[in-house]
Parts: C-alpha cells; sequence; structure tokens
C-alpha cells in the first residue's frame, strides 16, 4: 500500500495514471452521451429514441461501436495520406490535455497548473489544426468547404470566449482552475458575472461545432463536411473528440461560473459531474431546438454582438473591480 | 439586418419560447406506438384484400352464391376463380372456391359494390409479404374457414 502511494506520487506516475483515466473517460462519456443524446432527440421529438439493444436501449452504443470497429477503413485515391491519417488522431491532443489540468475534487486533479485555463484554450486551437488537416488531406471540394467554415467559425468564437474568461480571471487573480473554483466557495460567478456566462456559453457551443452553429458539417448542403471521406474508426474518432470537447467545455464552464465540485452533501466529484452533465443536456436542447443559423448571421454574432459585448463587460468588470 | 435593443430582445424571447416547447414535449408521454410490440387497431375504411363476409343472420356462413358477377365486373381481372355447389335441402347456392390474386388488385372496391348478396367486404390485413408471386394467390373459402374456427 505504502509503496502504492509512493508510486504516485511521482510526478510522470500520477500524470500517466490520469492520461489512461482520461482516455478510459473519453470513451465511457461518448459511449453515454451518444446513447443520451438520441434518448433527448427522441423525447423531444415525442418518440421513445432505441430501446431495442438491452435495457431502456443502452447497449445500443456498444452495438454502435462494434459495427464502427468492423467497418472497412476506406482510403480514397487522391488523398494526402500523412495529412489524411493525422487529422483524427490529431484531434486528440486538446482532448487529452485538458482532463490532465481539469479539477473534478478537491483531490482529483493530475496536475493543477498555475496557467491552467491557458494550457486548456491554447490546446484547444488544435482542434482547428486537426479539422483543416482533415478537409485539406481529404482532397474533397466539402471537406474543404467544410474546414474553412470551421476556421472562420472558430477564430470569430475564441476570441469572445477567452475574454469572457478573462473577466472571471481578472476576479480571482488566478489562471489556475484549482484557484478558480476556491474563489467561488461563497458565490458562484454566474450571479456575479451572468454576461460572462452567456457569452462563455453560446462561444463555447460554437467552438464544439454543434448546433446551431454546426455549419462545418451541415449535412443539408456538405454531405458531412470535413469528416465526409472518413469512414469506420477513423470517423468514430471524430466523432468521440466531438463528444468530449461537449463535455470538456462543459467542465470548464462547471468550473469558471457554477462552483465546480462544491456543493452541500454530496462528494465534489458527484456535484461535478452532476453539473457537467447538466450543461451537457442544455446543449443536447439546444440542438433540437434551434436551426442552424446561416454563415453571415454565425460571424456577425460573434463580431458584432459577443466580442463587443465581452469588451464591455471586461470594462465594466476592470471598473468595479478597481473601486 | 440591422440589430435593435428591442429586435435582440424579441429574439431571445423567440429563443426561450423554442426550449419551452421542446422541453414540454421532453416530458409529454410519446405518440409513436412500438410496431412489433403493440399493433394499433387498424381503422374500419382501410382497404386491404378483399375477404368474404359472414351472413349477418348465420355467422358461420357466407352469403355468396358464387353468381360470379364480381369476376366479371374486375377490372384487372384479379378474381381468378369462382365456383360453388347447391346442396341438396339449401336454398342457395354456396361458394366452394374463391381465388383472389392480390398481386394485381388495386382495392378499387367494384366487386364490393356490385356484389348482389353484399358478401364480400375489405379486410384489416396490412402487412403480407412473400417471397414469390403464388404468396398472394389467395383461396378467400380457405381464409374465411380459418376466420370461422378463430
Amino acid at each position: 500500500m505504502e509503496q502504492i502511494v509512493k508510486f504516485f506520487d511521482l510526478e510522470i506516475a500520477r500524470i500517466g495514471a490520469g492520461l489512461l483515466a482520461a482516455f478510459l473517460f473519453v470513451v465511457v462519456n461518448a459511449l453515454i452521451l451518444t446513447w443520451a443524446e438520441r434518448k433527448v432527440a427522441g423525447h423531444m421529438q415525442l418518440r421513445i429514441g432505441p430501446k431495442e439493444v438491452g435495457p431502456y436501449g443502452l447497449i445500443q452504443p456498444l452495438a454502435d461501436a462494434l459495427k464502427l470497429l468492423g467497418k472497412e477503413i476506406i482510403t480514397p485515391r487522391n488523398v494526402d495520406k500523412p495529412i489524411f491519417y493525422l487529422g483524427p488522431i490529431m484531434i486528440f491532443i486538446p482532448v487529452l490535455v485538458a482532463f490532465v489540468v481539469i479539477p473534478f475534487d478537491s483531490f482529483l486533479q493530475v496536475k493543477d497548473i498555475n496557467v491552467g485555463i491557458l494550457v486548456i484554450l491554447a490546446f484547444s486551437s488544435f482542434t482547428v489544426l486537426s479539422i483543416l488537416m482533415a478537409g485539406w488531406g481529404s482532397n474533397n471540394k466539402y471537406s474543404l468547404i467544410g474546414a474553412i467554415r470551421s476556421i472562420a467559425q472558430s477564430v470569430a468564437y475564441e476570441i469572445p470566449l477567452l475574454l469572457s474568461l478573462l473577466a472571471v480571471v481578472m476576479m480571482t487573480n488566478s489562471l489556475s482552475l484549482k484557484d478558480v473554483v476556491e474563489a467561488q466557495k461563497g458565490i458562484w460567478f454566474i450571479l456575479l458575472q451572468p454576461v460572462a456566462f452567456i457569452i462563455y456559453f453560446i462561444s463555447s457551443v460554437a467552438e464544439t461545432n454543434r448546433t446551431p452553429f454546426d455549419l462545418p458539417e451541415a449535412e443539408s448542403e456538405l454531405v458531412a463536411g470535413y469528416h465526409t471521406e472518413y469512414s469506420g474508426m477513423m470517423f468514430a474518432l471524430f466523432f468521440l473528440a466531438e463528444y468530449t470537447n461537449m463535455f470538456i467545455v462543459s467542465a470548464i464552464t462547471v468550473t469558471f461560473f457554477l462552483g465546480g465540485y462544491q456543493g452541500p452533501f454530496l462528494p465534489g466529484i458527484v456535484w461535478f459531474l452532476l453539473k457537467s452533465y447538466f450543461l451537457v443536456f442544455v446543449m443536447m436542447w439546444f440542438r433540437w431546438t434551434f436551426p442552424r443559423v446561416r454563415f453571415d448571421q454565425l460571424l456577425n454574432i460573434s463580431w458584432k454582438a459577443l466580442i463587443p459585448l465581452a469588451f464591455l463587460n471586461l470594462l465594466v468588470t476592470g471598473g468595479l473591480l478597481k473601486l | 439586418m440591422t440589430v435593435t435593443p428591442a429586435s435582440f430582445l424579441k429574439g431571445a424571447a423567440s429563443l426561450a419560447a423554442g426550449m419551452g416547447v421542446t422541453i414540454k414535449s421532453f416530458f409529454q408521454p410519446v405518440v409513436t406506438s412500438q410496431y412489433p410490440r403493440e399493433v394499433l387497431q387498424i381503422t374500419p375504411r382501410f382497404r386491404g384484400h378483399i375477404k368474404l363476409l359472414a351472413d349477418p343472420e348465420n355467422p358461420l356462413a357466407t352469403n355468396c352464391i358464387a353468381c360470379g358477377i364480381c369476376v366479371r365486373n374486375c377490372p384487372s381481372g384479379s378474381i381468378k376463380k369462382v365456383e360453388g355447389e347447391k346442396k341438396e335441402g339449401e336454398p342457395k347456392r354456396r361458394v366452394t372456391t374463391y381465388i383472389l390474386d392480390f398481386t394485381t388488385c388495386s382495392q378499387c372496391g367494384i366487386c364490393v359494390e356490385s356484389c348482389p348478396t353484399k358478401a364480400i367486404g375489405f379486410s384489416g390485413d396490412f402487412n403480407i409479404a412473400g417471397f414469390k408471386r403464388a404468396d398472394f394467390y389467395f383461396d378467400l373459402v380457405k381464409e374465411f374457414d380459418r376466420r370461422k374456427k378463430a
């Protein structure tokens, strides 16, 4: 026992175990969320959703995963092979990095980096890169258009995302996620920073390419966008990344605005997961309510509304803090 | 399009209203029927293949007298063979064979309307499946006998 404790005191062992746990969590989370999304979609449209495979269709995602594993991975003749193969792999780097710094509980954090949020935001730009690689490497017009849209969208929405989080950082004077959570002992930042919360949540939905901002994969006009040419497990990797990103942005929202792992009675990890999955549910709720925005609307929302609003919010926060 | 504070608020309210609609449906009972598990009652005016109706006074027999009017009236020639015989001591002829080729039937209903004894009606069978044409040649007398037993 003592040896085990000593082993986990080692930095490298901690990070190794954390990454392994993160991998496990990514898969389990995606399995649960694919099932949940189909159930939510079903009930919002007054139908049941998956129900045949297992009780309440709970084994459906496993069946889907098996099907995807069994499918042939097709590589079209004219693709740019190294880029084509790297795209779906690269999309996992930001996912794993984010899990290292997110505090699931006061003791459940792989590593408390003092620039934690900076690490997450910096690495989340990798998502754009991998989508561009997938779109460019596919050598297909739909993929390329999807990828280009995704880049314009990500660039536009990363700014309000950062600015809204900056308002919170100004109040806590720390970039470490743990410090941000600890600063919300008395009052959650959603009450002190409601505007920042709304801006952040809208931007995060856009960053994860989900409806109503799912233009990169608008199936009615672009077939499937940047992952048109991917099949089998390579497609599943994009799918996995989307669901994991949903969880990550929700987890960051919880950390920054909803008090993180803090809450009465229940252990911290339970509170953290409850709050995070509630936000994931809200994102699904958005998806099955709102129609897709037009591309000019998409960019106008960010550049003309969210960014000025975020700057104004920052200004007001700074002014109030000085008082 | 210019965005004014008023139009912005109106838009935000409509988004909230939309979310209200979906969350209400989320908690409402489902409206779909789970087909193989539960089968809906078929409506009485549904037109399936034709069937022989029971005599209202004697549910164990049909009124069909095998006159052949339906055979002659069928625009598609779907009613292949209608045969009957008159037994000793019975007032009317009785049908013994009634072959319907359902592959060409378009459920027009001329046979039903032209029947002088009102012995033909539409059945509620909607899930008929088969692998060859012969699967859709129905002997309606046998089908009537099966229903009689059930």
